[in-house]
């Protein structure tokens, strides 16, 4: 992988791939979206970035080692956010029974837990995504050489 | 020969009855389809209310619907569970 054109435009897009893919999660309760989405973006960004640059360079991608701690910490969070709901005095995964503020409708802290499960869905389907890609990719490697 | 010809009359036999039965589905968009029952238009009615979200899909997925998330999620856990153990054996 050393073609020029490639590398640049991937180093152009990379940034506002990750930016429309934050987007897509913070937004996703006023707006289409999701944590599935975002993170699915936010994955296609950096194993982009394996493509154009190899897998061999160590300097700027996700590790797999923090790749699988962030996987564990999002579905962690969305377990410990739905036992906070049992803290609370309501049932597993409660929103407004548990008493979390609601908020205004529209604002991007609204909704009580929901922004906070999206925000960790995101979180475990990116890492999820790089995660897989980014094993298969290496196993390749090794089989050929 | 006679395998090709069976498989052949079994295709067009399935294929007739597969559109027969998608001449019997209801239109779409109609009002009276089975689908526009009291659930979607209680979501449709309530979620701004008891989730105070704008997006009513967002709010079925995390709220309504929270523990079938957490199914999916443990479906990525154990889809990257097996393949690193696969991988690294």
């Amino acid at each position: 992988m050393s073609d020029i054109i490639v590398r640049v435009v991937t180093r152009l897009m990379i940034p506002y791939l990750q930016l429309y893919g934050l987007y897509i999660i913070l937004y996703g309760h006023n707006s289409p979206g999701g944590g599935f989405a975002g993170g699915t973006v936010i994955a296609s960004s950096l194993i982009l970035y394996v493509l154009a640059f190899g897998i061999d360079d160590e300097d700027l991608r996700l590790s797999p080692s923090v790749a699988r701690i962030i996987e564990s910490c999002g579905a962690l969070a969305y377990v410990g956010i739905g036992l906070g709901g049992i803290l609370l005095g309501a049932n597993f995964l409660s929103n407004k029974a548990a008493g979390f503020p609601l908020g205004i409708p529209g604002r991007v802290f609204s909704g009580g837990t929901i922004v906070l499960l999206t925000v960790s869905i995101g979180l475990k389907v990116a890492s999820t995504m790089i995660t897989l890609f980014t094993n298969i990719a290496e196993k390749e490697g090794e089989d050929e050489s | 020969m006679m395998r090709v010809a069976l498989e052949v009359v079994t295709l067009v036999v399935i294929g007739v009855l597969l559109l027969m039965v998608a001449q019997e589905m209801p239109s779409f968009g109609d009002p009276t389809n089975p689908v526009h029952n009291e659930v979607s238009r209680y979501y449709i009615e309530n979620t701004e209310e008891e989730a105070g979200v704008q997006n009513v899909v967002a709010a079925i997925i995390t709220d309504y619907r929270g523990f079938d998330t957490l199914g999916e999620l443990t479906v990525l856990l154990t889809a990257i569970a097996g393949l690193l153990a696969v991988l690294r054996s």
